[in-house]
Formats: C-alpha cells, sequence, structure tokens
C-alpha cells in the first residue's frame, strides 16, 4: 500500500528544492523585501543617503492627485481590455470549436500573437497607427477623425486597449477552447431537442457551464493589464499624452526610475503587491467554489 | 402520438464509410421498438438520425405522416434519453425537466404542472431542488427521463440509457422504463447491445450488423426462428451452438456421422451437401435418450446455480449445454444429447441464412 518513496535524510531533498527556492527568494521575496523596507526610506536620487520617514511616503502618495488618476486609468484600461479580450476570445473559440475545414490551422494562427514580446507588439500597433506614417491611421483620417494618439489621450488609450487586447486574446482563446471543448456533446444536443436555438443554447446552457473559466480568465487578465502591459505602454504611448494613459504600474517605473523617487515608487510596488495578493486570494476561493456547478 | 416510417435510410460519413445501409422500417404508434446490435452495427446512428442529430444521406424518415429529413430536431416532437444522461449539470432537477418547456414558452403554472406530474411517476419529487451532480446514477437516470416525459411528445428516443448502470439497478430500471412506456402508450425507440434488455423491452426487436437490418420480429419470433446465423448467435445466452453437417436427405442431416431428423427443412436441397446446424444450449436434452441423439465429450462444467453449462464439443465443433443442476453428475466426461427435431436451425454456409420452409 505505501506508495511514497523514502529517502532517508536531508541532504537530497534540501537539494531538489533548492533551485526552486533559490529562484523564488533572489526574484521575488528579495526584491519584495527590499520594496517594502525602500517604502519607508526617503533616497536621494543617486541613492547616496536615505532616512527613515515611516509612512511618509505613502501619505504623499494618496495626496497626489496623480496617483487617483493613474487609478482611475487603469480601472478603464483593465475592464476595457478583459472584456474585448474576453469576448473577442469567447466569439473565436466558439467558432474553432464548430468542425470547420482548415480548423487546425486557425486554431495554431490564433495562438501566434501570443508569442510576441509586448514591446514589439506595442511598436508594431504604434506604426500602424502613427498619425503621420500609420497604414491605418490614413483610412481613419480619411472618414473624417483628426487621429492623432501622440496628442490626443482618448485616441492613445484606445490603441493601448486595441495592441493590449489583441495579445491577449490568444491566451483567453486557448483556455475557452478547452472549457469549451469539455462539455459534453450529448449535454448540447440535449438542449437542441429540448427547443433551444444556438443563440439561446448558448446563454443558457454553454456560458453557464464555461463560468468557471470565464472567471479564472477575468482575473488574470486583470493581473495582466496591470502588470504584463508595462512594454506595451512603454513602446506606445510612454504613459503620455500628459501623464494620461500612465497606469498604476507604469508610474512605479515613471516615478523611479525617471523621477527618481524611489521611496514613493517603493510604496507604490507595495500597493500593487497588495492588490495583487488579494486578486489571487479571490481567485482561489472563488473558482474552488465555482468549479463545480 | 404517432408511427415512425424509414426508407432506405442511409447514412455515409466523409471518407464514404457507409454506416447505414439502406434501412427500411415501419414502427406502428404506441408501439416499443428495440433496435439492438453489436457495437458499430449503425444501431446509434440510425437512431441519432431519427432524432435530427445527424444529416440523412439518403431516404427518408417519416414521423406519422410528415417527412423530417430537413427538419430541426426541436420541431420533431421527440424526447431522447442518453447514456450518459446528459443532464444540464448548473441547473437543479426541476429546471432540467422545466427546460424544454420553457424553450416552447409553456405557461409557469402548466410547467409546474407537468414537471410535479413527472417527478411524481418517477418518484424524485423530494430531489427537485436538487443539482444532477448531489444525484446518484438511477435518480439522475431518472430526471433524464423525467425531462422526456414532461414535454409529451410523439416519439421517445433512448440510446443505451441503462449501459451506465450498475446490474441490479439496470433490471430495475427496465422494468420501470416499460411500465412507463405502457402507461403512456408512447411510441419509442431504444438501442442497446444488450439482448437481455432487447428481449424483454421491445414489443418489436431489431437486430442490426453492419449497418443492416438482419431481422425484425418479436422477441419470440426472433428467438424461435433466426432468419441468419447472426441472429442466432447474437440473440440468446448462451449463445446458439453452430454444428458443420451434411444433407442426408429431406428432414434429415448428419452431424459428424450421426443422423439427426429436422422438421423446418427446406426442400430440394442436395443431399451430400455441406450445412450449418444450430442447437440452442437449452433446446438439446442432455442424458436424454430419442430417435436423433447426439454424442458429446465434456471438457468442464459451469454452476450457474440453477442449471449446469457443460462445455465440450460435438463432431469437432465447439458445444454448451444446459442442464438443470443434479440432473448429471459435475464430473460427467461423455454425455448424449436427445435432439428434437423441432428444434434444429438450418443455415447456408455461403450466405448464411436461415434454410427453413418457405
Amino acid at each position: 500500500m505505501e506508495k511514497r518513496a523514502h529517502i532517508s535524510g536531508w541532504t537530497l531533498p534540501l537539494l531538489l528544492i533548492l533551485p526552486q527556492m533559490a529562484i523564488t527568494v533572489i526574484f521575488f521575496y528579495w526584491p519584495a523585501s527590499q520594496a517594502i523596507w525602500q517604502s519607508f526610506l526617503r533616497e536621494d536620487a543617486f541613492g547616496l543617503a536615505s532616512e527613515f520617514v515611516g509612512f511618509e511616503n505613502y501619505v504623499s502618495l494618496f495626496e497626489q492627485p496623480e496617483y487617483y488618476r493613474a487609478m482611475v486609468t487603469t480601472a478603464i484600461f483593465s475592464s476595457l481590455v478583459a472584456f474585448f479580450s474576453l469576448a473577442c476570445a469567447l466569439l473565436l473559440a466558439t467558432q474553432a470549436d464548430k468542425n470547420i475545414r482548415g480548423g487546425q490551422a486557425f486554431k495554431t494562427f490564433l495562438i501566434w500573437p501570443y508569442a510576441v514580446a509586448p514591446a514589439i507588439a506595442g511598436v508594431l500597433w504604434l506604426f500602424m497607427f502613427h498619425p503621420t506614417l500609420g497604414t491605418l491611421s490614413k483610412p481613419i483620417k480619411a472618414i473624417g477623425i483628426d487621429w492623432n494618439p501622440m496628442l490626443n489621450a482618448n485616441h492613445a488609450m484606445t490603441l493601448l486597449v486595441l495592441s493590449a487586447t489583441w495579445k491577449q486574446i490568444s491566451y483567453n482563446f486557448l483556455f475557452f477552447l478547452a472549457g469549451l471543448q469539455a462539455i459534453p456533446k450529448s449535454v448540447i444536443e440535449a438542449a437542441a431537442i429540448d427547443g433551444a436555438g444556438p443563440l439561446r443554447r448558448f446563454w443558457t446552457v454553454i456560458f453557464p457551464l464555461l463560468s468557471p473559466t470565464t472567471f479564472f480568465l477575468l482575473v488574470v487578465n486583470i493581473v495582466y493589464v496591470f502588470f504584463d502591459t508595462f512594454g506595451i505602454i512603454d513602446a506606445v504611448t510612454g504613459g503620455g499624452p500628459a501623464g494620461q494613459t500612465t497606469t498604476l504600474v507604469y508610474k512605479v517605473y515613471a516615478d523611479g526610475r525617471l523621477g527618481g523617487d524611489l521611496g514613493g515608487s517603493a510604496a507604490q510596488s507595495v500597493i500593487l503587491m497588495i492588490i495583487v495578493i488579494a486578486l489571487t486570494a479571490i481567485q482561489f476561493r472563488y473558482v474552488e467554489r465555482k468549479v463545480q456547478y | 402520438m404517432a408511427g415512425v416510417t424509414l426508407d432506405t435510410v442511409r447514412k455515409i460519413y466523409a471518407g464514404n464509410v457507409e454506416a447505414v445501409k439502406g434501412v427500411s422500417l415501419g414502427i406502428e404508434d404506441g408501439s416499443f421498438c428495440v433496435l439492438v446490435g453489436p457495437s458499430g452495427c449503425g444501431k446509434s446512428t440510425l437512431l441519432r438520425m431519427i432524432a435530427g442529430l445527424e444529416t440523412i444521406s439518403g431516404g427518408e424518415v417519416k414521423i406519422g405522416d410528415r417527412v423530417v429529413n430537413q427538419v430541426e430536431p426541436a420541431d420533431r416532437d421527440i424526447a431522447m434519453v442518453f447514456q450518459n444522461y446528459a443532464l444540464y449539470p448548473h441547473m437543479s432537477v426541476y429546471d432540467n425537466m422545466a427546460y424544454g418547456l420553457r424553450n416552447r414558452g409553456t405557461p409557469k403554472d402548466e410547467i409546474d404542472k407537468r414537471v410535479k406530474e413527472a417527478a411524481r411517476i418517477l418518484a424524485i419529487e423530494s430531489f427537485l431542488a436538487r443539482k444532477p451532480r448531489q444525484l446518484s446514477g438511477g435518480q439522475r437516470q431518472r430526471v433524464a427521463m423525467g425531462r422526456a416525459i414532461v414535454r409529451k411528445p410523439q416519439v421517445f428516443l433512448f440510446d443505451e440509457p441503462l449501459s451506465n448502470l450498475d446490474a441490479k439497478l439496470r433490471v430495475q430500471m427496465r422494468v420501470e422504463i416499460k411500465r412507463l412506456q405502457r402507461a403512456l402508450g408512447v411510441t419509442s425507440i431504444y438501442v442497446t447491445h444488450d439482448q437481455v434488455e432487447a428481449m424483454t423491452l421491445s414489443d418489436k426487436l431489431v437486430v442490426m450488423s453492419g449497418g443492416q437490418i438482419e431481422q425484425v420480429g418479436t422477441p419470440s419470433e426472433v428467438y424461435r426462428r433466426p432468419e441468419t446465423r447472426f441472429v442466432a448467435t447474437f440473440i440468446g445466452s448462451p449463445p446458439m451452438n453452430i454444428l458443420p453437417g451434411t444433407v442426408e436427405g429431406p428432414g434429415r442431416v448428419s452431424v459428424g456421422g450421426q443422423s439427426i431428423a429436422v422438421t423446418d427443412m427446406r426442400d430440394g436441397l442436395t443431399p451430400g451437401s455441406a450445412i450449418e446446424v444450430g442447437l440452442r444450449p437449452e433446446d438439446v436434452q442432455a442424458g436424454g435418450t430419442g430417435a436423433s441423439s447426439l454424442s458429446m465429450d465434456v471438457d468442464f462444467v459451469e454452476e450457474l446455480g440453477a442449471t449446469q453449462l457443460f462445455h465440450g464439443k460435438v463432431a469437432g465443433a465447439e458445444f454448451i449445454v444446459q442442464a438443470s443442476t443434479g440432473q448429471l453428475p459435475a464430473d460427467t466426461r461423455q454425455l448424449t444429447l436427445a435432439v428434437d427435431p423441432g428444434n434444429v436451425h438450418l443455415f447456408d454456409p455461403q450466405t448464411t441464412k436461415r434454410l427453413g420452409r418457405v
């Protein structure tokens, strides 16, 4: 009955977990604790002198209107990207789930954008929609819109949403496709016999059965927009025009790296860290409950 | 209510694979028709074509007087019970049963009345608020049947509904399905590979093999007078013994040099030509004497409680005989089998068709 392997002594087990532990400690716990420590310090821009200031960095952060504006920007940006990338991916997945000619190629192509690095994706979209060089900005201007993401904040945000959504669709598509394939075919057939047309079948049977997948993806997408879109923002707008597309994570970089305010930037990272921990906790709690309908 | 008529129905899959090869069948209004055959014989495909879940490659399917080839499953006025129940996992038992009615815009109080009525018939009233995952296999099966009966369809379709249940529950549900069908009088088509289910449930038994109908008849007709060797060996347990023989003359064949009389034998068979002789294990009398008899070498005995099965060889071919327990000692090595001429089935070795009186 005993199926576990017995290893005597501590040397081998420790050696086996050492690489994993080392990576986690060096790349996560160490920087995280550094950030927490730094968030209580005020440091000059060259890192030559620092003094302990307690919660002063946090207090001044919440006194900045720019911080609240970054929060709102992040909220708008993440809800738009999450909504559009989930909706597009779901639409594509339902189509790919049908028996179509060349379905395999269709699926493969849909996965490609995920392999593109964020900054490259950003540059790609920037070029396409560049106010003077972009191939796609000409038709937009032709229909009478004064397209200029360099100056117009709404245009800049649109461009960011487009490129961030485009990149995230692949990931969502994969999960939705797997989710759809896990729904027993006979359940759909039973619904068809029960008189539900394709649309009604989708909303009353398929969509509810996909809800665990959708919820999981929603959380993953929000985390993605919060953190992984840094490269896209940096390449496309650099947080501009006039800081109007600066999200929380971009502000960490802008204030710390460009502004030289290491303490304030560290305080912002700590707040972001808390947000991620909260999101992960919600995900674990609800996904586990909702997986079994 | 309505009968179902199939006229040379074909199913050809991509790659020119013909799963159903021109099946014609009439199922009377209110009768219970069972399609039985080994896996891959096309019985499920045929059922799914009647349901509208598979397109019909050729021929015509009629429900009542209406040709339904191009009609959507929802509009065929049928209900189907699936092997894996296919319940909606996110809906309560009540909602599972009400779903089809709601889709058709049935008034709320009518839905409520019908669901409660079906739940009462199936004894699942206390589970109405539960989700399918909180039910046992047998209870899920009842819900699946409830979902079918609330709709009051013209035809019930059953696709191996009992094969996911354990043996005891299967027998119990079999009886219930039969009783329910009798009470409701709805035309039913039932697909199974289990010949006991097929025999016990059907008014009309359809034996299929290789995409074609082998025989249609009442269960006792099919058992008593199998039209092909396939039907003879498929229906009945243990299966019918098939022995190589030769024609001696009218009403007589010989098996390994032993002559036996046959009642049901076609006229004009050439003496000396090869023929296959079929004998059911329960139709020959072990240790008996009579005008026709065969000798058997026994290899071993299986005890089944009420009966014993003697396994051995007759004229070099495998043979099984069923006898009442205690009738013969278990260490019997040699048996004489008395053969009633009325219980001998003859088949053509080439066409495998029955060589009985025309």
